[in-house]
C-alpha cells in the first residue's frame, strides 16, 4: 500500500486571515477519508489546498509520490451544488464528458472510447435515462450523481468531493456511498468534506477533524472521542444518557 | 417593398454599401460567438470595460502612425490586467475596479484625440462607428480577427467550456484558467477593433451580449447557443444596415436596436423561458 496523499505542516491563509496551520497527515491508497469539523473550520480550504488551488503559507502537499502538477490528470473533483450555475447550457452527457477532457489533447475531440466511458459512467450512477437533460432540470441527488459520473469517467486515482450529501435524497446518498466504497475497494483514495457527524462515523475509514488546525486524525475510534469533539465544536457536544454515542448540538 | 428594392439596387451599385454589408455579417458572427462566453462567464460589464478601454490605444496608434489593431490590444489587455490587479490587491470588488479603470482609460482616449484636432481622426466615428466608410483593408482586418477568434474558440473549446462551467475542476486538472481569462480579454479587445467601424466602441458591448442573451433564452446546449447567437448577430447587422440606409439614421445604433428588439421577442416569447408564454401556460392550466 503506497501513500497517496501526504500533507506536511500545512498552513494556509485566505485574504490575509489564517484559515488553518500545522496540519500533518498522510493517507494510503484504498481509504475513504472524511474531512469533518464545524462551519468555518477550513474543510473546503483544506480540500482546495490538497488540490493545489490555494497559495500556501508554509508546508507541502505530496500527491502520488510527487508534486501536484504531475498528478493532476488523476485527480477528480466533485463540486458543491451551490458552486455550479444550474442554468448553464450543458446536458448531463456534456458534464460527464468533461471528465474525459484530461485524457484528450489540447485540441482533440472526444473519440468513440470516450463516449463509451461516458455511457458506462452514467449507467453506473443510474442516470443514463437523463443523458440529454439540461442539468437545471435535475434534483439535487441526481445532479450529485451526474458529477460523480464525471469523476468516474475521469478514471482518476484520487477523488475529492465537497459536501456531496448536502440537501440530497436518501436513495442518492446510499447509491453514492456504495459507489465510493466500490472505488475504495479498487484501491482509490476518496476525500469527502462532510458536516453530518452522525453519519461520518459509519461512512469513513479515516477521519480528519479540523478546527483551524488538526484536532484529530485517524480511525473512527481515535477521532470520535468526547474530548476531541468537544475541542472542535467548543463544548457543543453532549453524551446520550445510557449510551456511549456522542452527539453534536448545534454543530 | 419599394424600399427593399431600392436597397438591393443600391447594394449592387455601390461598393461602400457592399463593404458595409460584408463587415456587418462578419462582425455579427464574431460578436455572437464571443458574446456567448461573455454571458456565461458573467463578464458583460468586463466586455463593456474592455471595449471602452480600447480607445486610448486607438488614439495613440492614430497619432504615432502604427496599426490601431496593436494599440487597441495593448490598452485593452493592460486595462484588464489593471482591473485584476486592483480587485486582488484591495478590498474593492470587481465591479468597482472595472468602473474605475475603464472610465479612466476612456477619458484618456478622449483627451488624446481632442488634443490632436485637425489630424483627421473623428472621435464621433470611433465612438459610434461609420459603417459606410469601411475600406477593403478594413474588411481584411475584420476577416483575420474573426478567423483568429473563431479558431481560438474552436481549438480551446474544451478548456474555455470547463473553466467557465466549473473553474475549480478546471484548475484541479491543470487547465490554466488565468491564461484562459486573459485570452478572452485579448479576443474581446480584438473583436472591439473589428467592430470599430460597424457599431463603434460605445455600443459594441450590445453586440457582445444581446445576440448571446437572446440565444441563451432559446436553447439548452452550448453549441446551439453559439450558432443561434451568430445568426442573431448577423441578422441584426444586416437589418440594421438596411434600416439605417433607408431611414438615414446612425448605422451602429440601428444595428443595436434590432439586436435589442430580437432580445425582447425572445424574452417574452421564448417557448421555455418566455414571460408571456409562462403566463399563458398558467392561465391555460386554470391557475
Amino acid at each position: 500500500m503506497g501513500i497517496n496523499v501526504r500533507v506536511n505542516n500545512l498552513a494556509v491563509s485566505y485574504n490575509g486571515v489564517k484559515v488553518f496551520e500545522n496540519i500533518t497527515f498522510s493517507v494510503e491508497s484504498g481509504q475513504l477519508v472524511g474531512i469533518i469539523g464545524p462551519n468555518g473550520a477550513g474543510k473546503s480550504t483544506l480540500l482546495k489546498s490538497i488540490l493545489g488551488l490555494m497559495s500556501i503559507d508554509r508546508g507541502e502537499v505530496e500527491i502520488l509520490d510527487g508534486s501536484i502538477s504531475k498528478a493532476r490528470r488523476k485527480i477528480a473533483y466533485v463540486p458543491q451544488r451551490n458552486d455550479i450555475n444550474l442554468d448553464f447550457p450543458v446536458s448531463v452527457e456534456d458534464v460527464v464528458m468533461m471528465g474525459r477532457f484530461p485524457h484528450l489533447t489540447w485540441w482533440g475531440l472526444p473519440r468513440r472510447k470516450d463516449r463509451e466511458v461516458v455511457t458506462e459512467s452514467l449507467k453506473e450512477v443510474g442516470m443514463i435515462g437523463y443523458r440529454h437533460r439540461q442539468i437545471g432540470q435535475l434534483s439535487g441527488g441526481q445532479l450529485q450523481r451526474v458529477f460523480l459520473a464525471r469523476a468516474l469517467a475521469q478514471e482518476a486515482e484520487l477523488f475529492f468531493l465537497d459536501e456531496p450529501f448536502a440537501g440530497i435524497d436518501i436513495s442518492s446518498e446510499t447509491m453514492i456511498m456504495d459507489l465510493l466504497r466500490g472505488l475504495r475497494n479498487q484501491g482509490k483514495s476518496i476525500f469527502v468534506v462532510h458536516h453530518d457527524l452522525n453519519k461520518a462515523e459509519t461512512y469513513f475509514d479515516t477521519l480528519v477533524l479540523l478546527k483551524n488546525r488538526l484536532i484529530a486524525f485517524g480511525s473512527r475510534e481515535e477521532v470520535f472521542r468526547e474530548e476531541t469533539l468537544k475541542e472542535a465544536y467548543e463544548g457543543r457536544v453532549s453524551t446520550f444518557a445510557g449510551s456511549d454515542k456522542l452527539m453534536v448540538v448545534n454543530g | 417593398m419599394d424600399s427593399l428594392y431600392f436597397f438591393m439596387d443600391s447594394l449592387v451599385k455601390y461598393g461602400y454599401l457592399q463593404n458595409a454589408m460584408i463587415a456587418g455579417v462578419m462582425v455579427g458572427t464574431v460578436c455572437g460567438f464571443i458574446g456567448c462566453f461573455i454571458i456565461l462567464r458573467g463578464m458583460a460589464l468586463m466586455g463593456d470595460a474592455i471595449s471602452h478601454a480600447v480607445l486610448p490605444g486607438v488614439a495613440i496608434a492614430y497619432l504615432m502612425g502604427f496599426s490601431i489593431f496593436i494599440g487597441a490590444v495593448i490598452t485593452g489587455v493592460l486595462t484588464s490586467l489593471g482591473i485584476g490587479y486592483i480587485s486582488q490587491n484591495s478590498k474593492l470588488k470587481d465591479d468597482t475596479a472595472i468602473g474605475l479603470m475603464f472610465t479612466a482609460a476612456f477619458a484618456l482616449g478622449v483627451v488624446l484625440i481632442t488634443l490632436q484636432r485637425g489630424t483627421g481622426v473623428d472621435l464621433w466615428h470611433i465612438l459610434f462607428g461609420n459603417v459606410l466608410a469601411v475600406s477593403r483593408e478594413d474588411l481584411w482586418l475584420i476577416f483575420f480577427i474573426g478567423l483568429l477568434v473563431v479558431v481560438s474558440i474552436f481549438l480551446f473549446y474544451k478548456q474555455i467550456l470547463l473553466s467557465t462551467f466549473d473553474p475549480v475542476m478546471a484548475r484541479a486538472v491543470g487547465i490554466p484558467t488565468n491564461a484562459i481569462h486573459y485570452l478572452m480579454m485579448l479576443l474581446l479587445s480584438l473583436v472591439t477593433v473589428a467592430s470599430l467601424k460597424t457599431v463603434g466602441i460605445v455600443l459594441v458591448v450590445a453586440m457582445f451580449i444581446a445576440p448571446g442573451a437572446t440565444a441563451y433564452l432559446l436553447t439548452e446546449r452550448l453549441p446551439s447557443m453559439l450558432g443561434l447567437s451568430a445568426v442573431f448577430g448577423v441578422f441584426s447587422a444586416v437589418t440594421g444596415v438596411y434600416l439605417s440606409f433607408i431611414y438615414d439614421v446612425a448605422t451602429g445604433a440601428s444595428i443595436v436596436l434590432v439586436a435589442s428588439f430580437l432580445f425582447a421577442l425572445s424574452f417574452f416569447l421564448s417557448p421555455k423561458q418566455g414571460i408571456l408564454v409562462q403566463k399563458y401556460r398558467l392561465w391555460k392550466a386554470g391557475v
